[in-house]
């Protein structure tokens, strides 16, 4: 057993477990969009920062690919780690904005304004459908295909693999075209239904929704 | 599609088929045939147990791959930092028109393939054109009528 500290608390984990499992174990939350249990760790949208302090010094590390070990001191909400995180989310948001799940997160974590150019990919390539594809149903048609800018998911030569079972795994773990964001117009780049400039009741995005706005509820940034 | 495989089977079993060796098998076929069939791809899926998928995303990764035919000669010019301050994109510019095609692209007769590549590591010798895998360096718009004539020594040429 491996003693670490997190948020203050004493938290005991068991060799080879991660930060982001060693957190979970005691209840605390940390957000990931990349991480799937049964899944191999990623580490890619790196929306689950942490900020591991170091004597007088700190730094942010994804905590799902983070191993736990002896008298590690995890912040896992500290003002650096929230800003990160937002700023990460403007990032994946500024590819995708038309996910629900990406436009919730969002606004749970306060964001108010993408500041990066739109780009409508419909893909953060948090690499879940490859993962999904290649580890559960052990079947292997998706990858990635090209580099750099131009890197998207895909299969071989655009054709249906001939691995493909049809089980629509990789639809129902991505996290962008799961569900779609109903907003029409979108405010500098968010949904204005997730930015909670109206309450939830009168709000006719979020009574639309069938999900609320996370485990927060309904919160009002502004 | 019979006589790809067998190239492909022949080139996999040269390398005894280990699975660290997908760069250096799709090399030796790119070498022999000029580039990456989808048939040439699916015998080395199929030879090697690998998902299509896996070989094809190597495949497409690197730029030295390129799963279209390509003409008899090669022309790349490098865009890299050190070759694009000193004018590779006027020289590209002038390979294109010259050719007749975009980057990327072959000219009708099968003659040429226009690439670019985003750095040789001759940046001293910038702005370089490699033609056949001949460094020519120090590379001006004057100089690419040289180059295309088939003048094997041209004004720039380092070797």
């Amino acid at each position: 057993m491996i003693e670490l500290t997190i948020d203050g608390a004493k938290v005991r984990a068991e060799e080879g477990m991660t930060v982001l499992e060693a957190a979970r174990t005691q209840g605390i939350v940390i957000p990931t969009l990349c991480h799937f249990d049964g899944l191999s760790p990623y580490g890619v949208c790196r929306v689950c920062v942490v900020e591991v302090v170091k004597g007088k010094r700190s730094s942010l590390e994804a905590s799902c690919t983070l191993p736990a070990s002896e008298g590690l001191v995890i912040r896992t909400g500290s003002p650096r780690v929230q800003r990160a995180r937002k700023v990460v989310m403007e990032l994946l948001l500024s590819t995708s904005p038309k996910s629900k799940l990406l436009q919730d997160m969002a606004a749970n974590m306060g964001v108010t304004k993408v500041r990066f150019q739109q780009k409508d990919r419909d893909c953060i390539l948090c690499g879940l459908c490859v993962r999904y594809c290649e580890q559960q149903m052990q079947s292997g048609g998706l990858g990635f295909v090209g580099r750099g800018v131009s890197r998207r998911v895909g299969t071989a030569f655009d054709e249906m693999p001939e691995e493909c079972r049809n089980c629509g795994g990789c639809e129902w773990v991505c996290p962008v075209c799961e569900q779609a964001c109903r907003a029409d117009d979108l405010i500098d780049g968010l949904c204005g239904g997730c930015l909670n400039a109206v309450p939830v009741e009168s709000c006719p995005i979020c009574t639309e929704c069938s999900q609320s706005v996370g485990a927060e509820g309904h919160r009002t940034f502004r | 599609m019979a006589t790809t495989g067998h190239a492909a089977h022949r080139i996999i079993e040269k390398h005894a088929g280990a699975r660290d060796a997908l760069i250096p098998i799709l090399q030796d076929i790119q070498a022999e045939e000029g580039y990456l069939s989808q048939e040439a791809l699916e015998a080395v899926s199929e030879g090697m147990s690998i998902p299509l998928i896996q070989v094809y995303g190597v495949a497409t990764f690197f730029r030295a791959f390129s799963l279209e035919p390509r003409g008899r000669r090669v022309v790349c010019a490098c865009t890299g930092t050190a070759c694009h301050v000193r004018g590779a994109s006027a020289v590209l510019d002038e390979l294109e028109r010259q050719l007749g095609v975009c980057a990327g692209q072959t000219t009708g007769d099968g003659e040429y393939s226009l690439e670019t590549v985003n750095c040789l590591g001759a940046c001293a010798l910038g702005p370089v054109v490699v033609v056949d895998g001949i460094n020519h360096g120090h590379m001006t718009r004057a100089d690419v009528q040289h180059l295309l004539g088939g003048e094997p020594e041209s004004a720039g040429a380092d070797r």
